[in-house]
């Protein structure tokens, strides 16, 4: 369990520098001259210059990336170019909008699922299993950028239940977690459908039912508890599309997370903001990856007790 | 019945896309009497905030949706099987830095890098397609990967080594064939998250640019005007979940039909 644990922690540090190297050489993608691109063509030449040195594009290439990390491992994000804030304090104020909105969609996302998912399993080939498969099929295929306005326009515009945009309250909070959660709530309970007829099908279950035990204690005593397994890494893996997910539906929420943030810096041209937000975003994906697999390899008792006497 | 639905859906899309130039269209004509007018018998559709008929201007969106689409997709399709297949039956360190290469692409969450790349390359539909296909041939590459590291040591595989096939002629005769049809699947999956993620990047501005039509952009623009004109929203969004839902269903009973077992269970 010790090298597994090992193991996974060497390979997620390697993707996090990966990740950095790419983040850092996004600003080079910029076409022409990125100190141009950024402060515009009526910049004087003294502003440019000071630009320049400040991010330290005038230095060779492997010298800056050699300079990001050490910033970086300082904890030093750099200054917005636009409001001329450390960008750390600027993410500080971004995140818990973001957090929240991820795990309320979370929440939504597992409510709607596990019920479906379960349900369809156990009903399969019945109308109740294609109510729920043509919902999670209806699911994928709604984007959260017209499913979020179409939300909107009904709870908000014509019933007024709930605030078009922003973030004050639970209220707010309602309708971007329902959009984020839908399209996750889609995917996993295929996901748990699938995987719960899998083990439906195994012999212990059938060894359960000859025993004579309930129909209610073979499902979540025997099947549901194996099957789950899988899901709580689908989870995690999901948790990705969330935060991918929610940089669109902040949009169309005016929700002020680290989505809004991102597009914003793409818009007001503030690529050292832009490198930062990809790069925590990222990484914040990769520590949940992460920590989803070694959760998972302790609840499997398969990999847990890997190389401890299997004789 | 569905299967025919979804089967026609693509057709005119398809048809559409290739064939709108064609057809008397004035997606960019501005009409200023007509500004957010509703459905009626000279525009089916209806207007939008600039007069322009949303019929028109749905279908020069398919033109965009279609051409991104087919771009990302034939090139991340191409370009990922042959560095996952090489991958695979190369072996050793190249396989080994192949992995890391995937790993790292694939740490940045859904659509996250291909809008830091179409933002940071400038909009405009070419950028589009470089940054979605960026993002987009790594799903083909792993799955080539896998699908040859099982295959590699068939005894076909052998056989052909024996005989003294060089690697090209093996990946390209021997190989590839028996990972198509997964492949395939993956691709028509792949359509239907291209023309979602095109609409979201034109929805957040980094997409084709106006008067240029794109089903994402439409939406954005038709948000403003909900409650005046719904259907400036409702369109676009119609259209662009018609498509993914058309694609989404040919891909499952693609893969239900490529399944052997689930072909013969059904049987």
């Amino acid at each position: 369990m010790i090298k597994y644990i090992i193991m996974r922690l060497l390979s997620a540090l390697f993707v996090v520098v990966g990740v950095i190297c790419l983040v850092f050489f996004l600003i080079h993608l910029v076409p022409g001259d990125p100190i141009e691109v950024m402060l515009g063509e009526s910049a004087q030449p003294a502003d440019r210059e000071a630009l320049r040195q400040s991010l330290g594009l005038d230095q060779p290439l492997l010298q800056q990336l050699g300079s990001f990390f050490y910033h970086l491992l300082q904890f030093d994000f750099g200054q917005s170019l636009y409001s001329k804030q450390p960008i750390i304090d600027i993410l500080a104020e971004r995140i818990p909008a973001t957090v929240e909105l991820a795990l309320s969609g979370l929440v939504v996302a597992i409510a709607i699922a596990l019920p479906l998912g379960i349900m369809s399993a156990l009903n399969r080939g019945k109308p109740w299993d294609k109510v729920a498969m043509s919902f999670s099929l209806l699911g994928v295929s709604i984007p959260n950028f017209w499913m979020g306005p179409i939300l909107i326009l009904i709870f908000s515009l014509w019933l007024g239940w709930f605030p078009v945009s922003g973030r004050e309250g639970i209220d707010s909070l309602v309708l971007p977690a329902l959009t984020l959660g839908t399209a996750m709530a889609a995917i996993l309970s295929r996901m748990i459908r699938a995987t719960l007829l899998e083990v439906l099908g195994e012999d212990y279950i059938r060894t359960a039912r000859a025993k004579g035990l309930t129909e209610p204690v073979v499902i979540l005593k025997h099947a549901l508890r194996n099957a789950l397994l899988p899901v709580i890494t689908l989870i995690g893996l999901q948790l990705g599309t969330l935060l991918g997910g929610a940089v669109i539906t902040e949009m169309v929420f005016s929700w002020p997370g680290l989505g809004q943030l991102t597009i914003e810096s793409i818009h007001r041209r503030d690529y050292p903001v832009l490198q930062m937000c990809v790069l925590v975003i990222s990484v914040t994906y990769v520590v949940v990856n992460t920590l989803t697999d070694m959760v998972y390899g302790w609840l499997d008792p398969r990999i847990r007790l890997k190389g401890h006497g299997n004789d | 019945m569905t299967k025919k639905l979804a089967a026609i859906i693509l057709f005119l899309w398809a048809v559409l896309a290739v064939g709108g130039g064609f057809l008397p269209l004035t997606p960019d004509l501005i009409q200023l009497d007509k500004i957010l007018q509703t459905p009626d018998s000279s525009a089916w559709l209806g207007y939008d905030d600039l007069g322009r008929p949303i019929l028109d201007r749905v279908i020069m969106g398919s033109q965009t949706s279609f051409l991104v689409a087919l771009w990302v997709v034939t090139i991340s399709l191409v370009v990922g099987t042959i560095v996952g297949t090489f991958s695979a039956y190369v072996g050793g360190w190249v396989d080994h830095a192949m992995v890391r290469i995937i790993d790292v692409l694939l740490a940045f969450p859904g659509i996250l890098l291909a809008i830091a790349l179409a933002g940071i390359l400038g909009p405009g539909i070419d950028n589009v397609i470089i940054a979605l296909s960026v993002v987009g041939w790594v799903g083909f590459a792993r799955l080539s990967r896998a699908q040859v590291l099982s295959l590699k040591h068939r005894e076909h595989v052998v056989a052909a080594v024996a005989l003294g096939a060089g690697r090209t002629r093996i990946v390209f005769v021997h190989l590839l064939p028996m990972i198509a049809a997964p492949l395939i699947v993956e691709a028509t999956f792949a359509i239907a998250g291209v023309v979602i993620s095109e609409a979201g990047l034109s929805y957040l501005g980094l997409g084709v640019q106006p008067p240029d039509a794109s089903w994402g952009g439409m939406i954005r623009d038709g948000t403003r005007y909900m409650l005046v004109a719904p259907h400036m929203v409702l369109v676009p969004g119609l259209a662009l979940m018609a498509i993914v839902l058309a694609v989404n269903l040919l891909g499952d009973q693609l893969r239900d039909w490529i399944d052997v077992k689930t072909r013969v269970k059904r049987k």
